[in-house]
């Protein structure tokens, strides 16, 4: 992987993109326009997304609840998440997202059971909150969690149940933490303002509430990381190694004990930048803890991050970890890159999902020698694929306004002058910090990025492109294979993985090596189905 | 411990639901307009549910699920959604171009009370739904009944809407189908066929949810029933309503609209429930009862006879839809298994009555619960306090399973970690036999491995 990667300029789209949207009626044509965008690295191009989506054109978005309890709330082991509404949301949200977590033999975990008031149309009427309150007492009664969180549904703010009243209520009743998250599915036009509506709320419910000094000499806080397939297990081995103290994992392994002490780290590392950010940035602001983006999906993305966080520190103990680490790793690394490469060199992938994962997963295919000839995100905002320096300009439309932005003050006595000092020191040597560049300069000119795509787009992109594998979720899976394509699940991993860092790196190649070249797609048809008709009877033949 | 929290100490609750053993309303009016041929169904609501549905049925069929959504935003919410609708009707039949649009509300439009009758006849008269091409809803709260519900009220509006009395009654039956499999409703279509009873099923996914893969994707898969049977329902002879939770209410409302009488029988799961259906087609359809079929009852006796010993007395948990239930704790008491412990979220006292008419003389120690409270929760307290040989249930039962070391059979919705349950029928005498096998399978399978040496069997 010593070679250097080399952005292909792809076959100008102008065709495809004019003939979706001739396809569409005109009023939903001119909007779909702005967020289907032909790529020009170097253009600076504006991609419409974070917009509501037009309703039944069949897209693959969720809702608010979706961003806040499933993703960012979800995969904290020890935390009681009851959610507040009728039963089908707490169902839905039941162990469906593969949020790997280590208890060990003992500790508190949650994670297997699934908490509602189960709503019934007597408490439509007459109001829930009386039942979110004997719901909660019965919760603590039964398995005295040390905190319990509450989740608003669609009906709850529209019969105005005040679960923050009820949950200040109940923190003071029982004694132990518990709080509430107005996340009801209408918010916001995707899970994008669930997840900062959780980002606020465990801000402000949670972090700092222990100011406990631990040990460690290089503490850091693992933003936007899941552990998915188990994917934070093995960049916590890296972090061991390199003897980086992980305090906590938003979210994924993760423990409210650790959200609680998570503001004394030094420093703030941001995975998956769509859902995250927000702590991140109201960290710094409050304790001075500074944040960098850092990517661990791809062997070459890995050795980025681990240079930087030791650059970062500036431990020559670390540094020098961190190359033993890379020198080890990627000798089997290249071996079976190299080995899967002659299977997939020149192969085209086509990615569509989350906020960073249609980004992130390009250099694994890179790895290999494929191609993403199309790319976009759910629910990402500009800065996703434009990168951060367009936050300013971005407009705040009227389904963005009411998610709240959390007013955050310094914290005088908390505040880490140091690391804002050596920030400031970093900065001046060209270390990039609270930066994310976005999806657009790493793709290829021509490649074709599209927000919020529709099944009807889908479609279209891969007759066009007829590509070897199509990354998306559960909902797309069996219609792409339908057409002979492998569909590659970037949510759920197609319950394989870890992916990330190194080790994850190889699951990959392997798998989509596997997936690509599988037998399967070449049986399609019945051998019959490719021979004229024969239409006749044998003869009883004379020897 | 996957489950480390849960205690045998039972204590009553009356506010909190702990893993429930029922969803809510939408996705079981989804499931069942996908049973319609060339219909998109709709959710009226926000996209999380109309994403969760087609997930959920995804993970359960893998299959593609297709179904729109009025993706309500805040402004929706207090404004009402009309507007969504419309430009959802508008936008469906123009890019997707369905026969239909089943369109279901969910707890978010039904708390603002959207009038999908007014709002989708507003699209009509707006020249939104172009000739020859229908929209018709089902009301569908979620914080009423279940996803069962949901199936129950999607199938009623398919009656309302399309059964048309044409004045002279046919020779077709209707089966109504319950919340079955597509191999499910295969398998009844299949022994209809064999008593040459002439049927028209609704809904019926078959060639929808099990479709083949060809290369070439079809939106609208070849299965479903189509609107000319849904119309020529209202001329059949007679209806059987095949579970009631499922279909009683489309019944009731077919004989009210078409003057169609129907019998509402158990979902022919087992040796006792299947001979009734039989009988109930035989009487329905006015067919003699053919040799195969007794033939295949005959098969599914024997078999029970040869491997009684493995069964008699083992002790099972259940848990999911009454109407499969009923028939299925019906079918382990028939086998001499004790159903000791029986949970199903899903509301109705009917449940109550004939579980206690089916258990109380024979295993009169059974508890049995349904609706509010009756969560797998509960249950594993039971299993607890004391132990089962065999769990039967959806795929939230494989922590239960491990947790406990206890033999486990997947049945009923959802089953997200194994396949099979679209080809393979659980229906009829063949299907009971499949059901058999399976759970002995599990039962000879924990013997094998727990065995002493001394005692491993070659034959068993």
């Amino acid at each position: 992987m010593s070679e250097i990667k080399i952005k292909r300029i792809l076959p100008d789209p102008s065709e495809l993109k004019a003939e979706i949207l001739d396809g569409y009626p005109t009023k939903v044509s001119k909007k779909r326009s702005k967020s289907i965008v032909i790529n020009d690295p170097e253009a600076g191009l504006e991609v419409q997304s974070n917009v509501r989506t037009v309703p039944g054109i069949i897209t693959q978005r969720g809702c608010c609840y979706a961003g806040c309890k499933g993703v960012v709330l979800g995969p904290t082991r020890d935390i009681v998440n009851i959610v507040h509404g009728p039963i089908g949301c707490s169902f839905y949200a039941w162990l469906t997202r593969r949020n790997q977590t280590d208890p060990g033999p003992e500790g508190e975990n949650y994670m297997a059971y699934a908490f509602s008031t189960d709503m019934q149309d007597s408490n439509i009427v007459f109001g829930g909150e009386k039942k979110l309150a004997q719901a909660i007492r019965e919760a603590y009664e039964m398995f005295h969690p040390h905190a319990i969180a509450v989740f608003s549904t669609c009906p709850i703010g529209l019969i105005g149940d005040d679960v923050h009243a009820v949950s200040r209520d109940m923190k003071e009743e029982l004694g132990i933490n518990v709080f509430g998250f107005s996340c009801e599915g209408y918010k916001g036009v995707s899970q994008s303002a669930g997840h900062h509506i959780a980002n606020n709320g465990i801000f402000k419910h949670v972090v700092g509430l222990d100011n406990t000094e631990r040990e460690g000499k290089f503490k850091v806080n693992l933003l936007g990381e899941y552990n998915i397939g188990g994917d934070a297990f093995v960049i916590e081995k890296l972090f061991e190694e390199m003897g980086v103290t992980l305090v906590s994992t938003y979210s994924g392994n993760s423990s409210i004990h650790d959200f609680e002490n998570s503001h004394m780290v030094d420093l703030n590392m941001v995975m998956c930048h769509r859902s995250i950010n927000y702590i991140a940035e109201m960290m710094e602001k409050k304790y001075g803890v500074p944040w960098i983006k850092v990517n661990f999906i791809g062997a070459e993305a890995t050795i980025k991050t681990l240079r930087k966080i030791a650059e970062y520190f500036d431990d020559k103990e670390m540094k020098k970890k961190v190359e033993i680490i890379i020198k080890r790793e990627m000798a089997e690394v290249n071996t079976v890159a190299e080995d899967v490469k002659t299977r997939t060199n020149g192969k085209l992938a086509m990615m569509f999902v989350g906020g960073s994962r249609a980004h992130h997963y390009q250099e694994l295919f890179t790895e290999i020698g494929m191609e993403t000839v199309s790319a976009g995100y759910e629910f990402a905002h500009r800065d996703d694929y434009e990168g951060r320096h367009v936050i300013p300009s971005i407009k705040v439309d009227a389904d963005s306004r009411n998610i709240e932005e959390l007013e955050v003050e310094k914290d005088e006595k908390a505040f880490r002058n140091d690391l804002a000092e050596k920030k400031i020191k970093l900065l001046e040597q060209g270390f990039e910090f609270s930066d994310y560049k976005g999806m657009l300069p790493e793709m290829s000119k021509n490649s074709l990025v599209i927000d919020d795509i529709s099944h009807y787009e889908s479609e279209k992109l891969i007759k066009y492109y007829k590509p070897d594998i199509f990354c998306a979720g559960i909902k797309e899976k069996y219609v792409v294979q339908k057409m002979g394509i492998p569909l590659k699940q970037l949510h759920s991993y197609d319950y394989g993985g870890p992916y990330a860092g190194f080790t994850g790196a190889i699951n990959f190649y392997k798998e989509i090596d596997r997936m690509v070249n599988a037998t399967i797609w070449k049986l399609i048809k019945a051998p019959w189905l490719n021979e004229p008709e024969l239409i006749g009877r044998f003869v009883d033949a004379t020897y | 411990m996957l489950l480390r929290h849960t205690h045998k100490d039972i204590k009553e609750r009356s506010a909190l639901t702990i893993n429930p053993a029922k969803t809510c309303q939408p996705v079981g009016a989804m499931y069942a307009a996908l049973g319609i041929h060339g219909c998109l169904p709709h959710s009226h609501g926000s996209q999380g549910c109309c994403s969760y549905h087609r997930s959920a049925l995804t993970r359960h069929y893998k299959e593609p699920v297709m179904a729109a959504t009025s993706s309500f935003t805040e402004g929706a919410s207090v404004f009402g959604g009309q507007a969504n609708l419309l430009t959802a009707i508008d936008n469906i039949f123009s890019i997707y171009e369905p026969e239909i649009i089943a369109v279901h509300s969910t707890c978010l439009s039904e708390t603002i009370g959207d009038d999908l009758n007014q709002i989708i006849q507003k699209a009509r008269d707006e020249g939104k739904v172009p000739l020859g091409k229908h929209v018709f809803h089902a009301n569908t709260p979620s914080y009423v009944g279940s996803h069962v519900t949901g199936f129950a009220n999607m199938v009623k509006s398919m009656v309302t809407y399309f059964s048309e009395s044409g004045g002279q009654k046919t020779d077709m039956i209707n089966l109504i189908s319950g919340w079955v499999e597509p191999s499910d409703m295969r398998e009844i279509k299949r022994i209809a066929k064999l008593m040459k009873a002439k049927a028209i099923m609704f809904p019926d996914t078959s060639d929808v949810l099990d479709s083949p893969m060809t290369g070439k994707y079809e939106f609208y898969p070849k299965g479903g029933t189509t609107i000319t049977d849904l119309i020529a329902t209202g001329s059949s002879k007679r209806s059987i309503g095949i579970g009631y939770w499922a279909t009683n209410d489309a019944a009731i409302a077919l004989e009210n609209k078409c003057k169609v009488r129907f019998d509402v029988v158990d979902i022919p799961i087992g040796l006792r429930a299947t001979d009734r259906f039989i009988q109930q087609v035989s009487k329905s359809a006015e067919v003699v009862i053919p040799s195969e079929i007794s033939e295949e009852r005959g098969r599914l006796i024997d078999l029970i006879a040869d491997m009684h010993q493995y069964l008699y007395g083992k002790r099972v948990a259940l848990w999911g839809d009454p109407d499969q239930l009923i028939p299925l704790v019906e079918f382990l008491v028939d086998i001499d298994m004790k159903p000791v412990y029986i949970v199903s979220g899903t509301p109705g006292k009917y449940f109550e009555q004939r579980m206690s008419e089916i258990l109380s003389k024979k295993v009169p120690e059974a508890k049995y619960k349904n609706g509010q409270g009756a969560d797998m929760y509960l249950m594993h307290q039971w299993i607890k306090n004391e132990s089962v040989d065999l769990l039967l249930g959806n795929t939230y039962g494989k922590y239960i399973s491990r947790d406990e070391k206890t033999p486990y059979v997947r049945m009923g919705f959802p089953i997200l970690d194994r396949v099979g349950h679209s080809y393979f029928p659980t229906v009829g005498y063949m299907g009971a036999i499949r059901i058999l096998e399976k759970i002995l399978g599990v039962i000879m399978d924990k013997q094998d491995l727990e065995s002493p040496e001394t005692r491993f069997e070659l034959v068993m």
